[in-house]
């Protein structure tokens, strides 16, 4: 019973928190396109709309521009809170209506690039910690400091150049074949789309087109399991509790299952967070490589066309997503740590 | 340090590290690939065959051949040649980001820490706002706010990555903040700028100076990448990662974009070398065994 009071304090406690770090990166996103411009009419009306003088004057109206500061901020906060992140320049629709759209495609490929950097970073850093100074660890090291020192912009070309143009093995750049029609939007996630019409030949070909990039986007987060997997391994390692087991005669199988790996699992748990950002970073390049219609690719064209209202609701919009992404694994590290819920 | 432990009292910790570190060969490599490189932008005139910028249209993409023996851009201009010339971008400008963030975060940090209070409070809570959000995404919406330039895409970069200093460095100084030789200067009464810089910095950067190494090719790879979106150095500017951007999707002439992304990878790879081995080194708590 106390165990689970603690546990509930603990998620309200984490839960309270977020309402500051919303307000805090409202802020932020808020002082970016309104303080730091010299003129923030332009960085919500588009240079040819501003021939237009009604266009103007209920720009105004709308975000209280003809207002001090801190009421301007309230305007924007009012806009926020009813999906409002202002009008594209270049689509010219709401940049919530385009996130909408485009935000299946980038979560599709994020959940297949961490399942990727899991099955793979989680074995290897498992293996390099229990076979320390083996070539196995050094090849371990190797693959995780290529994959924090390649430019995802580049490993994404070389990759397509690769297999795609030379060897032909895997598509190229898009979710799907460009002959073919995307599936009808059910989820947007398109394998999940194809799977639930039962279309197993558009099914097969969007697989095809998620391999490469996720391969290279999912590379970082491979290098940073593997690194803290490995490291937090060999650190529990050489615990007293782990010599006990040992000299209690435990296989050497059961010592690392049933009391290392547990343990060793929690600091991997919370790199999830920071994977995360890795994603999202990745996610920009490696859509703007592969033409994947996600947001990452979305907020690198509206960057190029200084299209301003879509770059910050994008922005703004992975900022509460990462929030949120950090509250989960926050609370889970409480669930499977109870010694934090004390904290 | 756990107890236990022996330790040589004979060597100090400085000593033992340095040896650590020249001892491991990865590390040593990557400060080998970093020195060259540095000796290529020094040098870069002497080392270049062509002028950088120099157009020659009838050469133009021409595959690598001895005369060029990076191929030539579409342009015709010489790819070695601004490879080269790349290193004098690409190094100091991820040398500019790091030492600012470095510089700004240690000193907002080392403030925060020592005199607690109001600033601590409202600075730190900037830090964790900015930490809210992925870096490079903040840096992109800056770095577009602010137009698209070279100097712009370093400002955004040094505004995005200060704060990870600043919690750094205020964590270090509140752990040496009520160690005896600090309360010993305070009752003597030495004035509070002189303990924070005789007594307090030098005994709490050598973390913030490993950190800074080990993002040293982050910075470098940050800034190619903002040049590759076309939000950094503007095109006749051989950079690499505009050079890249150049070439992309031209399969038929691979050397657009290979060889200026190995100057990237090598770079990069040679500072995370470097930076890993200085934390091995360095801080014993990460040493494996």
């Amino acid at each position: 019973m106390e165990m689970r009071m603690g546990l509930s304090v603990h998620i309200i406690r984490r839960l309270l928190l977020v309402v500051p770090m919303l307000i805090g990166v409202t802020l932020l996103t808020f002082t970016v396109s309104r303080v730091v411009p010299a003129d923030p009419l332009a960085v919500i009306v588009s240079e040819k709309a501003m021939d237009h003088p009604d266009i103007v004057a209920a720009a105004v109206r709308k975000w209280g521009l003809d207002k001090p500061l801190p009421q301007q901020y309230l305007y924007y906060l009012w806009n926020l809170a009813h999906g409002d992140l202002g009008v594209s320049f270049k689509t010219k629709r709401p940049v919530a209506q385009d996130l909408a759209q485009y935000l299946p495609a980038t979560v599709e490929l994020a959940v297949a690039s961490l399942l990727f950097a899991m099955a793979i970073g989680l074995p290897l850093g498992i293996l390099a910690a229990v076979r320390s100074g083996s070539w196995i660890d050094h090849l371990a090291r190797l693959i995780s400091l290529l994959g924090a020192s390649m430019p995802p912009f580049w490993s994404g070309l070389m990759a397509l150049f690769l297999f795609y143009f030379k060897l032909q093995l895997l598509p190229g750049p898009g979710r799907i074949d460009s002959r073919a029609v995307a599936p009808h939007t059910i989820t947007g996630l398109y394998l999940l789309d194809t799977f639930l019409l039962g279309d197993m030949n558009a099914f097969a070909d969007a697989l095809h087109h998620l391999i490469l990039p996720s391969v290279i986007l999912g590379w970082f987060t491979l290098a940073l399991v593997c690194r803290i997997t490995r490291s937090s391994l060999l650190e529990v390692l050489r615990m007293d509790y782990i010599r006990t087991a040992r000299a209690k005669g435990l296989h050497e199988r059961v010592v690392l299952l049933r009391h290392a790996l547990r343990n060793a699992f929690i600091p991997t748990l919370t790199t999830l967070g920071l994977a995360f950002a890795g994603l999202m970073t990745g996610a920009i390049m490696t859509e703007t490589i592969f033409a994947w219609p996600g947001i990452g690719r979305y907020a690198v064209e509206a960057a190029v066309n200084l299209d301003y209202p879509a770059v910050l609701g994008t922005t703004l919009l992975i900022a509460v997503i990462y929030i949120f992404v950090n509250l989960v694994v926050d609370i889970l590290y409480g669930v499977i740590d109870p010694r934090i819920r004390e904290a | 340090m756990g107890v236990g432990r022996i330790v040589r009292s004979s060597q100090s910790p400085w000593a033992r590290g340095l040896r650590t570190l020249i001892r491991n060969r990865m590390a040593m490599a990557g400060a080998a690939v970093i020195l060259i490189w540095v000796i290529v932008a020094i040098a870069a005139p002497w080392i270049a065959p062509y002028d950088a910028l120099a157009q020659k249209v009838e050469d133009r993409l021409s595959p690598p051949s001895p005369r060029h023996l990076f191929g030539t851009d579409e342009l015709g201009r010489d790819v070695f040649s601004r490879v080269v010339y790349g290193a004098r971008i690409s190094l100091p400008v991820g040398l500019v980001v790091i030492l600012f963030s470095m510089l700004m975060g240690a000193l907002v940090g080392a403030l925060a820490g020592y005199f607690g209070g109001a600033f601590d409070l409202l600075v730190m809570r900037v830090a964790d706002i900015t930490l809210a959000f992925p870096s490079i995404v903040l840096a992109l919406a800056i770095a577009s706010v602010l137009g698209p330039s070279l100097k712009n895409a370093v400002i955004a970069m040094i505004l995005v990555w200060w704060p990870e200093y600043a919690r750094l460095m205020r964590g270090q100084v509140l752990s040496v903040k009520h160690e005896d030789y600090v309360m010993a200067a305070q009752s003597v009464g030495v004035p509070q700028r002189r303990i924070l810089a005789r007594h307090i910095i030098p005994n709490t950067s050598a973390p913030i100076v490993i950190k800074a190494s080990l993002d040293a090719g982050s910075a470098i790879l940050n800034i190619a990448a903002l040049s590759f979106i076309g939000l950094g150095a503007v095109p006749p500017t051989p950079e690499w990662g505009a050079m890249i951007s150049l070439g992309r999707f031209k399969f038929y002439q691979w050397w657009l974009t290979t060889f200026p992304g190995l100057a990237v990878l090598s770079v990069v790879l040679g500072f995370n070398f470097l930076g890993d081995g200085l934390r091995d080194a360095f801080d014993p708590r990460l040493r494996s065994a």
